[in-house]
């Protein structure tokens, strides 16, 4: 029945989605609105491995720049359309994924969370150095005129729009499966999942496979969106920052979670870019996370579940 | 006596330096009820470690129902139907006490998924009123049933206990001992490490004792408990 109205609900935001080229005209609303879905999908990417499993991934930025310029790549070499681009680089995420997965064999903890911000270093720097896409100077990218759609932006926004509710709908499926009950015993304590029958190994590899396609894809549309791509932004801190801020913010058990945050967040720093200069938006960011650590460390999602608990006991 | 369920063969597992288990040699039979007894350090839960592929060791063979099951990562042995308790419990925290039961239920094969059996197994340990309740909210005799429990939720076919009467009152350890009496009375193996003697002495039909690595003593509790080599490390000479 749940799922259902779930489904239901899905569909209606698409239905939606897709009818709002037509109606608005404001271009604005389809650049702010890219940015928040793009941050739905990767927070909700993140979430999958960080939040469900318990290990803390500070290289989203080397997702979101690996799926760009998977994009770019596709383009360049063979004129790729966005679907195109968008599958190549949830395949490369989603490699890159397992090979961060294998990595929790060794390390775990904060130990694990250093390693993956050393990816960030490492991709920013072949792509520095890689000519084919671009290199330091950056690369443009002109994007066809899109046939059903009014212009390029609304374009993207849809195809985000698609990402965001595919990445929802594959959290939401993980966390109510037996793989979400597995992930969440493992998150507790991996020895005594192991000894539940738990295969905590191949769990984490799926995981961080899923996670990593995920954030690499929401990253694919960007070149189309900005019709130009350079490794400094590509792999910047803000996306790692927000893409950990996020679910922490709207709380890590549940799918619901890094949606609430993403669209929390990211209207707040829209709010912020449109009012005020722009390196105080991830000021923000820092603030509100701090904040959230100290007064509500399981999200609004565990405040409200502590104020239903209150309520409960006499 | 036909093939033993388990069986140990030249098991030794060192930390640098200290050599935690020297060369253990045992054999447990179908439907035993066996006690291991030994001073801290002695080896009990390293042994038992090496047993549910939680650690390897450096040498010997274990097989279980005439596999050899040394190389196997852990979740296959629990698979197979080795079960244990943990010795401080280890609860699946952030999940309700119903969610943590079908972690087994789910991975294990044996396991029939379903939400009724779950009940009732809550049901047999006296959890049944805190099925919803997050783990992290149970009392020290609570967590130690959900311990059990879990462990039971595979069906195993033998099963580990690692002092699950650490800390309880005589009542709950009459409890927590007519749980494993019953366990056993259905065919369970049951391997059980524990320090409080009573309890050991009469739940075992057969008892160890382990000292620095090995087992120095092996019969029926009577025996091991006359053994002069047993009074000598429990009470010195």
């Amino acid at each position: 029945m749940r799922g259902l109205v779930f489904f239901i609900a899905l569909v209606v935001v698409l239905l939606i989605g897709a009818m709002l080229p037509y109606a608005v005209t404001n271009a604005y609303v389809f650049y702010a609105g890219f940015v928040a879905l793009q941050y739905v999908v990767i927070s909700t990417g993140w979430n999958i491995l960080g939040g469900y499993a318990g290990y803390v991934n500070f290289g989203s930025g080397a997702f979101v720049g690996l799926g760009m310029y998977a994009a770019v790549f596709l383009f360049k070499l063979i004129a790729a359309p966005l679907v195109v681009q968008i599958l190549g680089a949830a395949v490369a995420g989603g490699v890159l994924g397992l090979g961060m997965g294998y990595m929790t064999l060794r390390i775990q903890g904060v130990f694990f969370s250093i390693a993956t911000l050393a990816l960030t270093v490492v991709l920013n720097t072949i792509i520095v150095n890689w000519s084919f896409v671009g290199g330091a100077r950056g690369i443009t990218v002109l994007a066809p005129a899109p046939t059903w759609f009014p212009s390029i932006v609304s374009y993207v926004f849809f195809a985000m729009l698609v990402l965001a509710v595919l990445s929802i709908a594959t959290a939401r499926w993980i966390e109510k499966s037996w793989i979400g009950r597995g992930l969440a015993a493992l998150r507790a304590d991996e020895q005594a999942a192991e000894c539940s029958g738990t295969p905590t190994l191949r769990l984490k590899l799926f995981a961080a496979a899923v996670s990593g396609a995920l954030i690499a894809s929401a990253g694919a549309p960007y070149p189309y969106y900005a019709s130009y791509v350079e490794p400094a932004s590509a792999f910047g801190l803000a996306i790692a920052l927000n893409a950990l801020a996020m679910p922490l913010i709207g709380g890590t058990r549940s799918w619901i979670g890094p949606l609430i945050g993403a669209l929390l967040l990211s209207g707040l720093e829209q709010a912020a870019t449109v009012t005020i200069p722009t390196e105080v938006n991830l000021l923000i960011v820092g603030l509100v996370l701090i904040a959230f650590v100290v007064a509500a460390p399981d999200g609004l999602l565990g405040l409200l579940d502590r104020k239903s608990a209150k309520g409960r006991v006499p | 006596m036909s093939e033993p369920i388990l069986s140990v063969r030249g098991v030794s597992k060192r930390f640098d330096t200290l050599v935690a288990v020297a060369d253990v040699n045992l054999d447990v039979a179908h439907g035993e009820k066996l006690g291991i007894i030994g001073p801290n350090g002695s080896g009990k839960t390293t042994l038992i470690n090496c047993i549910t592929g939680v650690i390897r060791p450096e040498e010997g063979t274990i097989a279980f129902e005439g596999v050899d099951i040394s190389r196997m990562p852990t979740y296959r042995r629990a698979r197979r139907g080795i079960a244990r308790s943990f010795q401080i419990p280890r609860p699946f925290v952030g999940m309700s006490v119903l969610d943590n039961l079908l972690v087994p239920l789910d991975y294990l094969e044996s396991g029939r998924r379903e939400i009724a059996h779950a009940c009732d197994l809550l049901k047999s340990v006296g959890l049944e009123p805190r099925a919803e309740d997050p783990a992290e909210s149970l009392t020290h005799l609570e967590l130690r049933k959900l311990e059990l429990a879990r462990a039971l939720a595979a069906e195993p076919r033998l099963l580990i206990a690692d002092e699950v009467m650490a800390g309880l009152s005589e009542p709950e350890i009459d409890e927590v001992l007519e749980i494993l009496f019953a366990l056993n009375a259905r065919g369970v193996t049951v391997i059980m490490i524990e320090h409080i003697m009573h309890a050991i002495m009469r739940f075992s039909k057969r008892l160890l004792c382990m000292e620095t690595g090995r087992i120095i003593a092996d019969g029926t509790p009577q025996e091991v408990g006359r053994s002069p080599e047993v009074q000598k490390v429990y009470f010195g000479k």
